[in-house]
């Protein structure tokens, strides 16, 4: 789950970080009041996520509050990144000598953590050349050590006067990344000021959503945002991904799914999702799926692919039949079901009327056939 | 022969009396796995399927020395103290079925394992069978998996039963499948387990089924293009047609910039040698080519 820069703010302020003082404005008119109280200049930070946001226009100087309030309301009518603009972070403008890049992110190949450190942050960090960053993997069970901290310095070729506060830095934003449970974690830029301070000037930070238990004020907020749909897909465990195609697709298994998809997709048809009901799944699950599936005005056919282990396909085979009876659709859909209790499973299906396939290329051309 | 295990595994379940627990010991008995203990905190002293529980690992490991491998059901939040039990009592193999464990948890326990020498198979795995020695480690549905020489290697459950079923009703059967399991960050890594493949005898060719994310494929494939094997490796690639994955900010990209998606994956693993199939179907036609 990426947190909005204002709900990182709230993170790094427990542990003391540096960073230009901040107003949250949800509307023009409070811009206006928190750019007065900063002076009169101040940055405007459209909050969204994700990278990129300073030169899709979301970052804005202004020298006045009445600019202040204008510029807002153009930010709070436009999508930045795709995204609405519902709040703004309105925030102290800071002199800066020289823009750093710090970031940390877990390493799944050498089970460490990376630490990533270049003297060269802002805006075109994605294009650095290997010289100019400096990657060095943390163990986990020891942690961050003097020496790692001490090179990251050397590296950054910061004022000496700096090595105890940079130092204290890293350490806070490495505590950071292990309590909030973090897939990676990054400040770009740590700025130098002109007086020789380190401030934090932007960061962000992904909590890993399977931790979100033992974060429960994101928990909620993570649950607030997902839609109707995803929340029912999230109550039952199953792992739901909108795309823009109209072929619906479900089956167990992340890798079976894609492989569905990636063959609907060699015809010539697009999915419209990816819904991947798991492992073990009962009647009610596969009812409430194929729901799910049918409830997408997009939707014009659906594949199910179902390859019993643990998933019984009786229990998937009831599961359709009752989500067809409540939901009455006419539209085409082929089921591919193979596997445990398939004879019981098929029988079922049959003696409501449903074409079933043992094999999932036949299943995708007659969907491919039932929609031209 | 095959790998990671055999007639002589002995195996412990973390977890016994839970739902999944206690199903999958009654299948994993009806194949022929050697099921010896089971540890359930509180519940000691109990039978499962004629399987004795304990409370702890250590009661577990007094009564019966004989435990060389542990295969863990318990819910994911739990999941970290069970794997720490397991390897601080020094057990080799450990398979751990749960999902959703956290991220931290997965990378605390696996660093662990590296330092104890021991071997994290999973987490979200669907385990490990070896039909030749009638031992399944795992939840998957024996009936797709026969006796024969195919080294089996996935990062998805059911579309590696799919593929085992295909080969069998071509007349092809698997020497061990190990499932790697789903998470971004698993324990056994690809390359750990082509590399104990092409050691085993009776493995003449090996199938990798890897999907879309993380860079799993891309390490294999500069491995094989240092350390070529003879046998054979046919590899299926999941997700061609998926969007691009959630970005980790710059640090996704300075780490891993043009890493993890299918392209990337198929490219490095043609260029080290690895016979790349288009489609499932592909996947078998290769195999039948290689091994003739």
């Amino acid at each position: 789950m990426l947190l909005y820069e204002y709900e990182g703010r709230r993170i790094l302020e427990l542990y003391d970080i540096t960073m230009p003082k901040g107003y949250l404005a949800s509307s023009a008119k409070e811009v206006a009041t928190y750019v007065k109280l900063l002076g009169g200049k101040a940055f405007l930070k459209a909050q969204v996520l994700g990278t990129g946001r300073g030169k899709a226009g979301g970052v804005r100087f202004v020298s006045d509050p009445e600019s202040g309030e204008k510029v807002a309301r153009e930010l709070f009518e436009s999508e930045i990144l795709g995204q609405r603009v519902d709040k703004i972070l309105v925030v102290e403008p800071i002199d800066v000598a020289s823009e750093l890049y710090v970031g940390f992110i877990v390493n799944p190949i050498k089970c460490t953590v990376s630490l990533l450190v270049s003297p060269h942050g802002g805006v075109d960090v994605e294009e650095l050349s290997k010289e100019k960053l400096l990657r060095i993997e943390i163990d986990p069970l020891i942690g961050l050590t003097s020496f790692i901290k001490r090179e990251a310095f050397k590296f950054l070729n910061l004022p000496q006067s700096l090595s105890m506060e940079f130092s204290a830095l890293l350490e806070k934003l490495y505590e950071i990344f292990n309590d909030y449970d973090c897939e990676f974690l990054e400040v770009n830029p740590l700025a130098l000021t002109k007086d020789e301070r380190l401030v934090v000037i932007d960061f962000r930070l992904s909590i890993d959503d399977n931790s979100l238990f033992r974060h429960p004020d994101f928990e909620s907020e993570y649950l607030s945002r997902l839609s109707e749909k995803e929340l029912i897909a999230h109550r039952f465990k199953f792992s739901l991904v909108e795309l823009d195609g109209d072929v619906g697709v479900i089956g167990n298994g992340a890798g079976l799914t894609m492989a569905t998809m990636d063959l609907i997709a060699e015809l010539g048809m697009k999915p419209a999702f990816f819904l991947d009901i798991g492992g073990g799944a009962s009647s009610e699950r596969v009812c409430e799926a194929v729901k799910i599936a049918l409830s997408y005005p997009n939707v014009k056919g659906l594949v199910i692919n179902i390859l019993g282990g643990i998933t019984r396909c009786d229990e998937v085979a009831r599961g359709i039949v009752e989500a067809l009876k409540v939901s009455g659709t006419k539209k085409p859909m082929v089921v591919r079901l193979s596997g445990t209790n398939e004879e019981e499973g098929r029988r079922i299906l049959e003696s409501n009327g449903i074409k079933y396939f043992t094999n999932m290329e036949e299943a995708i051309r007659e969907i491919l056939k039932l929609l031209r | 022969m095959g790998i990671l295990v055999n007639s002589q595994t002995r195996v412990m379940v973390q977890g016994i009396t839970g739902r999944q627990g206690s199903f999958h010991t009654r299948l994993m008995l009806s194949y022929g796995t050697k099921v010896v203990a089971g540890v359930t905190p509180g519940k000691g002293g109990i039978e499962v399927h004629g399987v004795p529980v304990y409370d702890s690992v250590r009661e577990a490991l007094e009564e019966h020395p004989e435990i060389n491998a542990s295969i863990i059901f318990v819910p994911a939040r739990f999941a970290k103290d069970a794997m720490l039990e397991a390897l601080t009592n020094d057990i080799k193999l450990v398979v751990v079925i749960t999902e959703h464990i956290p991220l931290h948890d997965e990378l605390l326990m696996i660093r662990y394992a590296k330092l104890k020498g021991a071997v994290i198979v999973g987490p979200n795995t669907p385990g490990i069978i070896n039909p030749s020695e009638r031992c399944k480690v795992g939840i998957m549905p024996t009936e797709s998996f026969r006796e024969g020489v195919v080294g089996l290697i996935s990062r998805s459950g059911t579309l590696a039963y799919e593929v085992a079923s295909r080969l069998s009703k071509s007349g092809i059967g698997i020497s061990t499948f190990v499932g790697l399991g789903g998470d971004p960050i698993v324990g056994l890594s690809m390359v750990e387990a082509v590399s104990l493949f092409s050691e085993d005898i009776h493995t003449k060719c090996l199938v990798v089924i890897g999907e879309i994310g993380g860079v799993m494929e891309e390490r294999l494939a500069d491995y094989l293009s240092s350390n070529p094997i003879e046998k054979p490796v046919v590899a299926f690639i999941a997700g061609k047609s998926a969007p691009k994955g959630k970005k980790m900010g710059h640090a996704g990209a300075i780490a891993y910039s043009g890493e993890g998606t299918a392209e990337s994956k198929i490219n490095r693993l043609r260029s080290a040698g690895v016979l790349v199939a288009d489609t499932v179907n592909d996947i078998i036609r290769l195999v039948v080519r290689s091994i003739e």
